[in-house]
């Protein structure tokens, strides 16, 4: 007996109907290894991470990249990483993303420069028409 | 002027295109993996927009009728497509091998159309130009793979389908009585030329592959012809059948 489906594809493809044939537990991790994609929408930007996905190497990965991630929407640029080289900190230790929330004294925006500025300016306009008259 | 070459040109592109489409497309949900799967089909996709843009062309410059009657309600002996893109889906291996000699050749027309002098068939090549390159990029990296870097299954399965399906494939390129005439007005090169760019085009690639080129001697005596003139395998009306399947239900359906 093979399976009968309303879709012809299914009942033209002859699969045995699943109590003559059982189905079969497969291998832990069966698959390829998994790669992780970036892309870029417009030149200049920043790659972005949209996602991951399977091949079984990277020219396949950038092939299959470009369809799931590139198809509807503009796209100027793919990059993929194999997940495996994605180096990363441990991100159970959040001490070591704690941060100081004071520390202001190392802003830039600390810095008064602008009336220095104006009066260097001033300065010099002066030197200017001193040097004139 | 040449309207009867024009139109034969077109029809063949655009059947070429439907049919591959419609059974590429027979993967769907059915694909080796989920990746390949998504990228098999939206590859469909394209050439049924391909089909469709082609149909659009003959409709409003060439007196046709619209696309979907054309698609939907003609038997196959008024199909121009050639018998390689008839042929059931079979394994993965003659799917791929099928996909990459087809769009090596759609890849190779495509270019020379750019320059035709018919205007909307020459924007319509530069239009679909990137989604061609795409497909044929999909294509030579699968056989490649499969062929050089597979295993020996791998690679005995590509050759066996590369060898059956190579007849089929040299059927793409069957002469036309237009050929003479198309390339007289520059509109489409014809297709003895098609067919030596065709295989300049695929020999590095089955080379790559580490595949063997089956027969080029005595090609046009195996080569798979009588679907440009509208004999077409056994293949091709139970298909149209189920193509059509919902159409002839309600013409006007929307879906």
């Amino acid at each position: 007996m093979t399976i009968q489906s309303l879709d012809p594809r299914i009942t033209r493809a002859g699969i045995p109907s699943e109590d003559s044939r059982p189905l079969e537990p497969k291998e832990d991790l069966d698959q390829f290894e998994t790669w992780e994609v970036f892309h870029q929408q417009k030149r200049g930007d920043f790659s972005e991470h949209v996602g991951s996905l399977h091949a079984p190497n990277a020219e396949l990965a950038l092939v299959m990249a470009k369809e799931q991630y590139a198809r509807r929407f503009k796209c100027v640029g793919i990059w993929v990483v194999r997940t495996a080289d994605i180096l990363t900190l441990n991100t159970e230790d959040e001490d070591i993303f704690a941060t100081n929330a004071e520390k202001k004294y190392r802003d830039a925006g600390g810095y008064r420069v602008g009336n220095r500025v104006s009066a260097f300016k001033q300065q010099q306009a002066q030197a200017k028409s001193e040097g004139a008259a | 002027m040449n309207e009867a070459a024009i139109t034969d040109l077109i029809t063949r592109l655009a059947d070429d295109a439907l049919i591959i489409a419609h059974r590429n497309s027979e993967w769907t949900g059915l694909g080796p993996m989920l990746e390949e799967d998504i990228a098999f089909s939206s590859i469909a996709q394209d050439k049924l927009g391909h089909a469709q843009a082609l149909y659009n062309i003959l409709h409003t410059n060439f007196g046709q009728p619209d696309p979907d009657t054309v698609a939907f309600t003609r038997n196959e002996a008024q199909f121009r497509c050639c018998h390689l893109v008839e042929l059931p889906i079979g394994d993965y291996a003659f799917s791929l091998i099928r996909h990459f000699l087809h769009d090596a050749a759609e890849w190779v027309r495509y270019e020379a159309l750019e320059q035709s002098t018919v205007v909307p068939l020459a924007q319509l090549a530069r239009k679909i130009k990137g989604e061609i390159k795409y497909h044929l990029f999909h294509a030579k990296t699968w056989v490649v793979q499969l062929g050089a870097q597979g295993n020996e299954e791998s690679h005995a399965r590509m050759q066996s389908a590369l060898n059956e399906t190579f007849p089929l494939a040299l059927g793409m390129f069957e002469p036309s009585e237009f050929d003479g005439e198309l390339a007289a007005a520059g509109i489409y090169p014809g297709e003895g030329q098609v067919q030596q760019r065709w295989l300049e085009l695929i020999a590095p690639v089955l080379e790559q592959a580490t595949l063997r080129m089956p027969l080029v001697e005595g090609a046009d005596l195996a080569a798979s012809y009588g679907g440009r003139k509208g004999y077409h395998t056994v293949h091709l009306q139970p298909m149209l059948n189920e193509m059509a399947e919902v159409y002839r239900i309600d013409p006007a359906a929307e879906w």
